[in-house]
């Protein structure tokens, strides 16, 4: 099979999801298109931690702080100036009397997210993973608490309700299609065998002439993007931002999604984001019956302890099993990455 | 602002300190030896109130004599935290370990959630600990002087364990260079589990002294103080044990006088203040204060 297979392969399923984003739409109940919904932001963002967690090797908790920032701006930015003049009084004239477009207002979400994603990272990312980890998690904090005290801006801990409801499925699918696409084409470029390397041998990498810092704080600022974008669609979908509505909980939940689906499989963390979107869901109903809340998380931090052990690779490890070939029980094509998994198991 | 209102701010500073230095040394003893930072360090700090809570309430302990039960339950739920989750994957890429430590404090969070509900509970010292004590123009109650004696006593203790005693020679042989350590025939898994046992039992004192100060505890009360705690810990270099007492006063005091003596309105952002002098710290001095520069850190 070649690359004009693999490409009418990608196409067959994009086009097939648009036709079952439709049927879903016109078919089913509020409640399971909310679901699904949350199906595709979290594959938004697990796919996206992947770019920072899998890929590079680095290990951010902050995408809550991300999503926080883009669900903020994007809500600003849209709010009608007699709401704004009336909840934000603070606003600069130049964002107070001007209503933007949801698109222009989603990019400008990811892209404040993404700013504070460089800003935070280049102290913290040419140190080791390690301080990355507890910086964005401090920053899940810090973001929390300007959202809260600068209330001018961000009507306090009150949060910003009755957005409009504008994230429908459309909007997330194609959101999801683009960060699939771009994380794509990022792991087979040589930007991403880049940061693959970095992951692998730092030093290595450092000595074949790879800048680790630049191609490291790239990686986080693109996974912010991503995040502040999905921040907004959330927002916009529940109507609600508040300061609280992206917790460290949740940071762990996506670090969960990455870690089962393989660090550094497009296809695993997608698959565990759809998965264990799904299976918490289904387990709302049993934890209220049995008035035993936490018992979902509980289930899921065992499942991660017990993976970490016995599979530390994850469900499939780098690889990008070809789903639609297994599906239609074909032979499957080969993993485009097993060369490279090979070597690095050595 | 007057003299005898900073002195006052300076006496909270050094009681706060004392409590995140506790569970500073906790940090950098476990990541001195075995290269992990515990997220679920600041659960101990929970479990350490709880079992306070229990020991007076179920059995009726006095005071000093629960101090002992929440060591010795603090170095335990250490050991077998290290034994269930971290020795199995020992060897595996330092990530690996720190997810782990999430899902072990997840763990331990929805197990007190759900067993305990997530209510805060109050916590009652006896009246002779709440009693106000003078001291020339200060006054404090009884309970914050012990927590800052109590602090100051395990410290010295700990000092002069990992300085003179054989033991204290070998863990601190083994955080130099563990390979090296294990050809000499020191039992690389014994100071491991120690440094789980000696790091978690402090934390757990801290739970106590931290649910003795504010009066109330719950099973989310160690999530911030664990994290402030490892920023203290940065402050005076992640692996140092005096670096971690240096930095936890550093960060007490900083922390105390930032919301005593600015104005009122920016008290709310006491958490931006901790986590954004984390950030600064890495940028300006990433060893921090006592920390070495080795290329196994950071």
């Amino acid at each position: 099979m070649g690359r004009r297979a693999s490409w009418l392969g990608a196409l067959v399923a994009a086009v097939t999801g648009a036709v079952l984003v439709y049927a879903a739409s016109a078919a089913l109940n509020p409640y399971l298109l909310s679901i699904i919904a949350f199906v595709g932001i979290n594959v938004i963002l697990a796919v996206s931690l992947n770019i920072t967690n899998g890929f590079t090797g680095l290990f951010s908790l902050g995408h809550p702080a991300f999503m926080t920032i883009g669900g903020y701006v994007t809500a600003i930015l849209i709010l009608s100036p007699a709401r704004k003049s009336h909840l934000l009084p603070d606003l600069p004239s130049w964002i107070a009397h001007r209503q933007w477009p949801f698109l222009a207002s989603l990019l400008a979400g990811g892209l404040v997210a993404t700013l504070v994603a460089v800003i935070v990272g280049f102290p913290v990312l040419r140190l080791r993973g390690h301080y990355l980890a507890v910086a964005t998690l401090g920053l899940i904090f810090i973001i929390q608490g300007l959202a809260i005290n600068l209330d001018g801006y961000t009507r306090g801990a009150l949060g910003l309700n009755g957005l409009p409801e504008l994230t429908n499925l459309w909007w997330i699918y194609g959101w999801m299609l683009l960060t699939l696409y771009v994380c794509w084409k990022l792991k087979h470029s040589s930007l991403g065998r880049t940061m693959l390397a970095i992951r692998e041998n730092e030093l290595a990498a450092a000595c074949l002439g790879v800048r680790i810092t630049r191609t490291r704080i790239l990686a986080f600022a693109l996974g912010a993007f991503f995040a502040g974008v999905a921040g907004g669609l959330w927002a916009h979908l529940v109507t609600l931002v508040t300061p609280s509505s992206f917790s460290f909980l949740f940071a762990f939940q996506l670090v969960v999604m990455v870690v089962l689906g393989g660090s550094g499989s497009i296809t695993g963390a997608a698959l565990a984001a759809a998965v264990l979107t799904v299976a918490t869901e289904a387990l709302h109903p049993v934890e209220e019956a049995l008035n035993l809340f936490g018992a979902s998380q509980l289930l899921l931090a065992v499942a991660v302890l017990l993976v970490l052990i016995y599979r530390p690779k994850g469900l499939f490890g780098m690889a990008e099993p070809d789903l639609l070939a297994w599906i239609g029980k074909s032979p499957g094509r080969q993993p485009t990455h097993t060369g490279l998994k090979r070597q690095t198991e050595v | 602002m007057t003299g005898g209102y900073i002195l006052e701010q300076v006496a909270n500073g050094i009681i706060l300190g004392s409590m995140y230095a506790l569970i500073a040394i906790g940090f950098s003893l476990i990541y001195g030896i075995v290269r992990l930072i515990n997220f679920a360090h600041g659960d101990i700090v929970t479990i350490g109130a709880f079992a306070m809570l229990a020991s007076v309430a179920a059995i009726g302990a006095p005071f000093p004599v629960s101090i002992l039960i929440v060591l010795a339950v603090g170095a335990g739920v250490g050991v077998l935290i290290e034994r269930v989750a971290f020795r199995p994957m020992r060897g595996a890429p330092q990530v690996t370990g720190f997810i782990a430590s999430l899902a072990v404090a997840i763990i331990i969070e929805n197990v007190g959630i759900m067993t305990l509900s997530a209510q805060p509970r109050s916590f009652i010292v006896p009246a002779y600990l709440s009693a106000f004590i003078r001291l020339g123009s200060l006054q404090v109650r009884a309970i914050d002087l012990a927590i800052v004696l109590l602090a100051i006593l395990l410290m010295i203790a700990l000092a002069a364990f990992v300085r003179f005693t054989k033991v204290g020679m070998a863990m601190r042989a083994t955080a130099e260079n563990y390979q090296v350590a294990r050809l000499m025939g020191i039992n690389i898994d014994r100071m491991i589990m120690l440094a789980f046992a000696i790091g978690s039992a402090l934390a757990a004192v801290a739970g106590l002294m931290w649910g003795s100060k504010y009066s109330q505890i719950s099973p989310l009360m160690g999530l911030i103080p664990g994290l402030k705690a490892f920023v203290a810990a940065v402050i005076g270099g992640v692996g140092s044990i005096s670096g971690a007492m240096l930095g936890g006063y550093v960060l007490g005091l900083a922390e105390v006088l930032f919301v005593g003596l600015l104005p009122p309105e920016y008290s709310g952002y006491r958490n931006v203040f901790v986590f954004s002098t984390l950030i600064v710290i890495l940028l300006v001095m990433p060893n921090g204060l006592l920390g070495r520069s080795t290329d196994e850190r950071a």
